[in-house]
């Protein structure tokens, strides 16, 4: 364990430079450069508050905040679990070449999504001043849901990273994944609609509805979350980190047999 | 004396599997499966191969291709995990494997320094206070802001033979690297090496060159077809090696 804990002292500043590598490389060509991560959610929030505020007139308060949450969140979830699956084959030529330890890949994906993610949150944080939505305490736990889907997401992006060394074609099975991930996640339309049918249960549950309605509930509603929220926001993290941990570590000094 | 062992090499048996056809899907791992014929072929590149490296000594790894030579130089630097025995290393290790191969073609020079010393696991304290040797030993003082997409493959080979060699580690590992560029910097190259060499560092040594195996190694492991063929003094060594 302290092993473990040293080498990644050790290779923390590798960590930070990939990171960078990836910001630099990223927008470096662009003109607008960061202002994509701003303008992205936003012009997305308008596309499908347009959209679909004319078709769930349910009265959700603040729709289009409710969306543009729901939706960077998602679409974090989305880049960094594609861009940690295939993390690991992407490296390589390094891993071929060089001892690094190899946890570093997914983790340098998802952690540059997640810098992405908090720009992003920028733009959502704007749309909060713009739409209204009255200041309150609650709005301060916003840290939490994204810690607990950041631990999640790197259980998760461990496990897809370790399965594609071994079965390349895990990348298009998780293509069709992501698709009904998106449509089983109430980022567009209100989850009471769906009260009643036994799908209600299985969106109500799953780890990114838990996520999302955590951020959602205390940004928007000044809800103080439930004890079961809580328990399933952290139960589904720790238990996605040591699952993926477990997954990784067992197999890792095989893929330098499969790469 | 059992103090100065560097790298020991124990017992070291390295099978990989399946060397005939690789199963990298799921489709054929299905169907592999429903035919019975998910057989591995098990193939030993390396068969119970056992030498210690002392401090300051020079080894040559000799053999045709396809010796395991390169799965030795790998699972001393760690790259890969012995099927069966150890390798241990005592000491800080720098492989030359392949140079520049961290490289990010899009960053500038600068920023491939200091991405390239941190993948050999250097702190950024550290990376900042060899810089700037680092750029003049590659004579890039010019060039060094410009992205590495635009240098010249010699260029590159100089940038990263400097970044693996201006730290002196315990031990290096070196796999047929020992010169590159033009005439005059290759000099430079084999001066440093030579440098290197002389002094407290280890140095394990694959060439195909046996001149250059004479002239440099104290002592010489032959492989053969995975198992040690012969091992002991450069000269005996290398004189049976050729007579082959």
């Amino acid at each position: 364990m302290r092993a473990i804990f040293e080498t990644f002292l050790r290779y923390r500043y590798l960590l930070y430079n990939l990171i960078t590598r990836d910001l630099k490389v990223k927008y470096r060509r662009s003109v607008l450069g960061i202002l994509w991560s701003l303008l992205n959610p936003i012009m997305l929030m308008l596309i499908l508050s347009a959209v679909f505020s004319r078709i769930f007139r349910s009265g959700t308060e603040y729709f289009p905040v409710y969306l543009i949450l729901g939706q960077t969140l998602f679409s974090f979830f989305n880049g960094a679990t594609s861009s940690a699956l295939f993390s690991v084959v992407g490296a390589s030529a390094l891993i071929k070449k060089i001892y690094v330890p190899k946890y570093i890949f997914p983790l340098e994906k998802i952690m540059f999504e997640f810098v992405n993610l908090l720009f992003s949150l920028v733009a959502a944080f704007l749309m909060i001043i713009i739409f209204g939505v009255p200041f309150s305490w609650t709005m301060l736990m916003f840290p939490i849901p994204l810690i607990a889907m950041l631990i999640f997401v790197i259980g998760l992006g461990m496990f897809l990273a370790s399965l594609c060394v071994f079965f390349r074609d895990i990348q298009y099975l998780y293509s069709v994944i992501l698709v009904a991930w998106t449509y089983l996640t109430p980022l567009f339309y209100p989850i009471e609609m769906l009260e009643g049918s036994w799908i209600y249960w299985i969106i109500k549950y799953q780890p990114l509805t838990c996520f999302i309605t955590y951020f959602r509930n205390v940004v928007i509603y000044n809800t103080l979350p439930t004890l079961e929220l809580n328990l399933l926001c952290f139960g589904y993290a720790l238990f996605a980190l040591i699952f993926g941990f477990w997954f990784f570590k067992k197999n890792q000094d095989k893929f330098i047999l499969h790469i | 004396m059992e103090n100065d062992v560097m790298v020991r090499v124990q017992n070291v048996t390295m099978k990989f599997n399946g060397a005939t056809e690789k199963i990298d899907s799921i489709k054929e791992y299905i169907i592999k499966l429903f035919k019975r014929s998910l057989h591995f072929q098990l193939f030993n590149a390396l068969t119970n191969v056992s030498f210690e490296v002392r401090k300051g000594e020079v080894l040559g790894l000799v053999g045709l291709n396809g010796s395991g030579k390169s799965t030795m130089l790998k699972i001393i630097s760690g790259i890969m995990k012995p099927t069966e025995g150890t390798a241990e290393i005592y000491g800080s290790l720098s492989p030359l494997i392949e140079l520049g191969a961290g490289f990010d073609p899009d960053l500038t020079g600068r920023e491939n320094i200091f991405l390239n010393g941190s993948l050999l696991g250097y702190s950024k304290e550290f990376m900042e206070s060899i810089y700037d040797e680092i750029v003049s030993f590659a004579e890039l003082e010019n060039f060094i802001d410009v992205q590495i997409k635009n240098y010249s493959s010699g260029m590159q080979a100089r940038l990263g033979f400097a970044i693996a060699t201006v730290v002196k580690p315990q031990i290096l590992i070196c796999d047929e690297v020992l010169a590159v560029g033009d005439y005059k910097f290759q000099k430079k190259c084999e001066e440093r090496i030579q440098e290197l060499m002389s002094g407290e560092t280890t140095v394990i040594l694959v060439s195909h060159s046996i001149e250059q195996i004479r002239k440099l190694c104290d002592r010489v492991v032959w492989l053969e077809k995975g198992n040690v063929r012969m091992i002991g003094p450069c000269e005996e060594v290398c004189d049976a090696y050729e007579k082959e």
